[in-house]
């Protein structure tokens, strides 16, 4: 299975962005071969609207079933929904730490946004 | 003639001038309140409600029967408000901008319309004045499209103005386009000039002739008069700063009614501005 984490960095030790709708890259990590590809989340930055949405697009895309960030607004989450993709919200400082917690089952999947979103 | 008054910054009295400028002229006008996310022309013309109509805008929906998640439609919206992520498109009405593409490019065909609420016109008459102003409903974020639903109540046989909300975006252009004049009230201080210069920019984009007025003229100092001098943008009126003008709209009520040696400035104004019109320079 591939679960996606948001990152600001090209490592495994990148930290782990906070934002998901904003996050300028996607961590996506290989749980069956440990291998893991970046994938970039450019065009949300640059959107003036619905980059939670097309954040999600980005990760859906991937064909990761789950995703890990810090925050997820209510756009980004329904579309999350949608796809089928479990949401984990998280203050791990860096990829490793969260995919390490994530193994460890110490993560906590949410139910629904936990933010609210910054404009229409 | 259609006058547009506008600004750049917010709170410079493009409304003080609107509501003075249309009781001033006394005869038939129209003034349209087109700052919708907050019309206030309402409080210093007290007008009797004539009507009141819902705006809506066009949304698509989907028959999902017809539908085969193709996703050409999610591929076609530049705004985000339709997407295929599942097997089927899910609709983020609030983000739609009615272009009817997503309907276009559907090759299934399932994808018709439906209406989407975003506020009100309202009509009300003010003895020499009808005024329209449109009410955006709380949690809408485009205002456009009912900007333009209140200016297609303008009647042709008597004049409009069009007071604009405050700024150079989106509600600001809509509101400016298609006016014979657009008269930007501005402040005679450094935050009034850094505003003024936007506004000036959006304004000159739009190719509509333009004029400044200065408001609350001896509170700051001459950059506003350096700037348009400079750049050769006429100074149509300069209004005092005049306590009594504030203590005259904090309690609801026109200066031409309470002060009427205002009323000839402001029908000074009305005549420098249809010349202005009537002879380009």
């Amino acid at each position: 299975m591939k679960i996606v984490f948001t990152a600001s960095a090209d490592t495994i030790q990148a930290p782990l962005d906070g934002r998901f709708g904003r996050a300028p890259k996607f961590l996506v990590y290989d749980l069956e071969d440990d291998t893991f590809e970046m994938a970039s989340n450019q065009e949300s930055l640059d959107a003036a609207q619905g980059a939670g949405i097309h954040s999600a697009e980005v990760v859906a895309r991937t064909g990761a079933k789950a995703l890990v960030t810090g925050h997820c607004g209510p756009k980004a989450f329904r579309a999350l929904a949608a796809a089928g993709i479990k949401v984990f919200s998280t203050d791990a400082p860096t990829v490793a730490d969260a995919l390490q917690r994530y193994r460890a089952g110490d993560l906590t999947e949410i139910a629904s946004a936990d933010v609210e979103g910054h404009r229409a | 003639m259609i006058l547009a008054v506008a600004s750049g910054k917010g709170g410079t009295g493009k409304t003080t001038v609107s509501v003075n400028l249309a009781r001033a002229l006394g005869r038939e006008i129209q003034l349209l309140d087109c700052d919708v996310e907050e019309p206030n022309a309402h409080l210093f013309l007290h007008g009797k409600p004539l009507g009141s109509e819902p705006v809506t805008v066009p949304i698509p929906l989907v028959d999902e029967s017809l539908c085969d998640g193709c996703g050409e439609c999610g591929m076609f919206c530049q705004y985000h408000a339709i997407v295929c992520l599942g097997a089927k498109p899910l609709l983020f009405a609030e983000m739609c901008h009615g272009c009817g593409g997503c309907a276009l490019v559907c090759p299934k065909q399932a994808i018709g319309e439906t209406e989407r609420r975003i506020g009100v016109v309202e009509t009300l008459r003010a003895q020499n004045v009808t005024l329209v102003q449109g009410r955006l409903d709380v949690g809408v974020a485009t205002a456009p499209p009912l900007i333009r639903a209140v200016k297609a109540r303008i009647r042709a046989g008597a004049p409009a103005i069009l007071d604009a909300p405050p700024g150079t975006s989106c509600p600001v252009v809509a509101t400016i386009k298609g006016s014979d004049f657009v008269a930007l009230v501005t402040e005679p201080t450094a935050f009034g000039l850094h505003d003024l210069r936007l506004a000036v920019e959006t304004v000159r984009e739009t190719a509509i002739p333009f004029g400044v007025i200065v408001n609350r003229m001896g509170v700051g100092d001459r950059r506003v008069h350096d700037y348009c001098r400079g750049l050769g943008i006429p100074i149509l009126l300069e209004i005092p700063d005049d306590r009594r003008i504030a203590e005259t709209y904090s309690m609801g009520h026109l200066v031409v009614d309470v002060l009427p040696e205002y009323g000839s400035l402001f029908r000074g104004l009305w005549d420098e501005i249809t010349q202005r019109v009537e002879r380009p320079a």
